[in-house]
């Protein structure tokens, strides 16, 4: 536990040190600013509308703005996840410093866990850094907090298992933009595997539907916790993570 | 403090190492002497854990390197061929990452951080980033680094690769204090570095183990037949001429060969063998004053660990392997 402290602390620190942690933070949070002044905006101009209409009745917060708004940024996340990650072992591949962390005494996992939890407070970071827009919501409306700290939890399991895939695909090449690369691909696809649901309802098509990360999200973004789809995000940080191990093992056999 | 036996690493397409067997004695600092391609690195990587061996044993502190990698870990320090540094943090902060990676903690992991930091003559610069640094003061680093914990075995491979000469004899004097509380191994391919700096040396070459034994047996060896260098000058009107000097010398009783270096009206050298036992610098001293000549220098000229490398992986490395016994002086 105390190596996976000190390797989570130098990976912060890089994190930090660098411009892309704070580069990924302004860029998260402009994107997440304008989907939301997009969505508080649609949804002052329905309720405007239905009022001149006669409609009455106070309209949802939660289902007009932060519904929407959480699924957006659910998709948002996947491409910031490749920045995150990419460099995590590809660097200290190319660099050398992989021989240090492997030749002192600190294990495998727990190099992996340190560098995996760190990628995951950084996105945490990420996703608290948006919080200032729904100060506004707070201060103005009368929204339901619940379903929003589902949401986030959502989208924090989610970055969980797409950052265990990312730092998967980081320990098969010493190239940053290669492991940067493939992970935009496999997160792209683990999107849209969705999409064949669409017109396919035969076996192959669900499970494909079931693999994409993005479905499994929709029950976070209604504000409900489904164990099911808790049960898929765990697993996926899981095998990712066993993977990883699996790789920095088989790496070293092989070269 | 080492023990390596049979050890075997094969790549998809290359033995690099192949069935090598030696031991290292505590305290001891020994050189990895071979040509670039020849295992070294290799070989070092098993013994840190790094990569695991094809076939064979390797034991270190009597631990095996397969079996109790933890406990290699805790007792090794190793300084790979580049170092192992992060461009982007500070010396001090790069050191006590190490430090506390290798399990320090407290009082004590600032302790050392200092210690080394002045051992290594880091201290100046601990607060710049390393990836400001120079190549030398970077090699330094990674030194620190390996002996933060103060290991009882310190792997380095190619400490000296890419320093000015400078850099090089400060980075010699450096690993030469710290023989006295480490069992070093250093690899390199230059062979001065390893007369200079270990008591033992293993060469290897080609993967294989050529010779191993203590430098100064090696040199001993090699000098059973001397090698003298005489320059010659003409002496008011005594006759000179290269031909007469050459033939005068090879008339001298145990010369085995003369061979002309340089010539000017002014002055003749030859490179003169010895048989083997033979002494001749006193009868070749004497031949050439006797004829009249100027004798203007005469030294021999000691084999070099060059020469002996040369002439064990050259013609006869097979034998050279075998009738060599592994032992300590
Ligand atoms: N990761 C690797 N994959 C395949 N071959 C390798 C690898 N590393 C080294 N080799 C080969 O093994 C041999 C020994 O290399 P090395 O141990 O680096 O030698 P040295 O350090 O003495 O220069 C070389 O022929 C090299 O090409
Ligand atoms: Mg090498």
């Amino acid at each position: 536990m105390r190596n996976v402290g000190i390797i989570f602390k130098k990976e912060i620190d890089s994190y930090f040190v660098s411009p892309v942690a704070y580069l990924l933070l302004t860029m998260f949070g402009l994107i997440f600013g304008f989907f939301f002044w997009n969505a508080v905006s649609y949804f002052v101009m329905v309720g405007i509308e239905s009022q001149m209409r006669g409609g009455g009745g106070p309209m949802n917060l939660n289902e007009y703005v932060i519904r929407p708004l959480l699924s957006n940024v659910s998709v948002v996340g996947l491409f910031f996840i490749p920045m995150m990650t990419m460099r995590l072992f590809a660097e200290e591949k190319r660099t050398g410093t992989i021989e240090l962390l492997a030749t002192s005494p600190i294990r495998d996992i727990e190099v992996i866990l340190g560098k995996w939890l760190a990628a995951v407070a950084l996105y945490g970071c990420m996703l608290l850094f948006t919080a200032v827009n729904f100060a506004f919501l707070f201060r103005y409306g009368n929204p339901d907090w619940k379903p929003l700290a589902v949401g986030y939890l959502g989208l924090l399991l989610q970055a969980g298992g797409l950052l265990a895939v990312g730092t998967l695909i980081s320990t098969m090449t010493r190239n940053q933009i290669i492991a940067g690369a493939a992970t935009f691909g496999v997160c792209l696809m683990l999107w849209i595997l969705e999409w064949v649901s669409g017109y396919e309802t035969a076996a192959w098509a669900q499970v494909l539907a079931y693999c994409s990360v993005i479905t499994h999200f929709e029950s976070f973004a209604k504000g409900v916790i489904d164990s099911k789809d808790v049960v898929f995000y765990i697993s996926l940080i899981f095998l990712g993570l066993f993977l990883t191990s699996r790789s920095m093992e088989s790496l070293r056999w092989r070269s | 403090m080492i023990t390596v036996e049979g050890l075997t690493k094969r790549y998809a397409r290359t033995v690099a190492v192949d069935n090598i067997s030696f031991q290292v004695q505590k305290g001891q600092i020994v050189g990895f002497l071979g040509p670039n391609g020849a295992g070294k690195t290799t070989t070092m990587r098993i013994l840190t854990c790094f990569l695991p061996p094809s076939e064979g044993k390797a034991t270190v502190a009597g631990f095996d390197v397969l079996e109790q990698p933890m406990e290699v870990k805790r007792r090794i320090g190793y300084l790979p061929e580049t170092p192992p540094v992060y461009p982007e943090m500070e010396v001090s902060e790069y050191l006590s990452f190490v430090g506390k990676l290798k399990g320090l903690s407290g009082p004590n992991l600032a302790r050392r951080v200092d210690e080394v930091s002045e051992r290594c003559a880091v201290a100046d610069v601990r607060h710049k980033l390393i990836g400001k640094l120079s190549k030398g003061y970077r090699q330094r680093v990674g030194l620190a680094q390996a002996i933060i914990h103060n290991p009882d075995v310190l792997i380095l491979d190619e400490p000296t690769a890419g320093l000015d000469p400078k850099q090089i004899n400060e980075t010699r004097d450096l690993i030469k204090g710290l023989a006295g509380d480490h069992t070093i191994i250093l690899s390199t391919h230059i062979l001065p570095e390893v007369e200079q700096t270990c008591e033992q040396v293993i060469i290897i070459s080609k993967g294989r183990l050529v010779a191993t034994d203590s430098v100064h047996n090696l040199q001993n060896r090699a000098r059973g037949a001397e090698t003298v260098l005489v320059e010659v000058a003409p002496r008011d009107s005594a006759p000179f001429e290269q031909t007469v000097v050459q033939r005068k010398l090879e008339q001298v009783a145990g010369v085995s060969r003369v061979l002309l270096r340089d010539a000017s009206p002014a002055r003749a050298v030859f490179e003169v063998e010895s048989l083997k036992d033979k002494f001749i610098r006193g009868d070749l001293a004497r031949a050439v004053v006797e004829s009249g000549w100027n004798l203007n220098e005469l030294h021999t000229t000691a084999m070099s660990l060059e020469e002996i490398f040369l002439q064990l992986t050259g013609s006869e490395p097979a034998a050279a392997a075998a009738e060599t016994p592994g032992e300590a002086q």
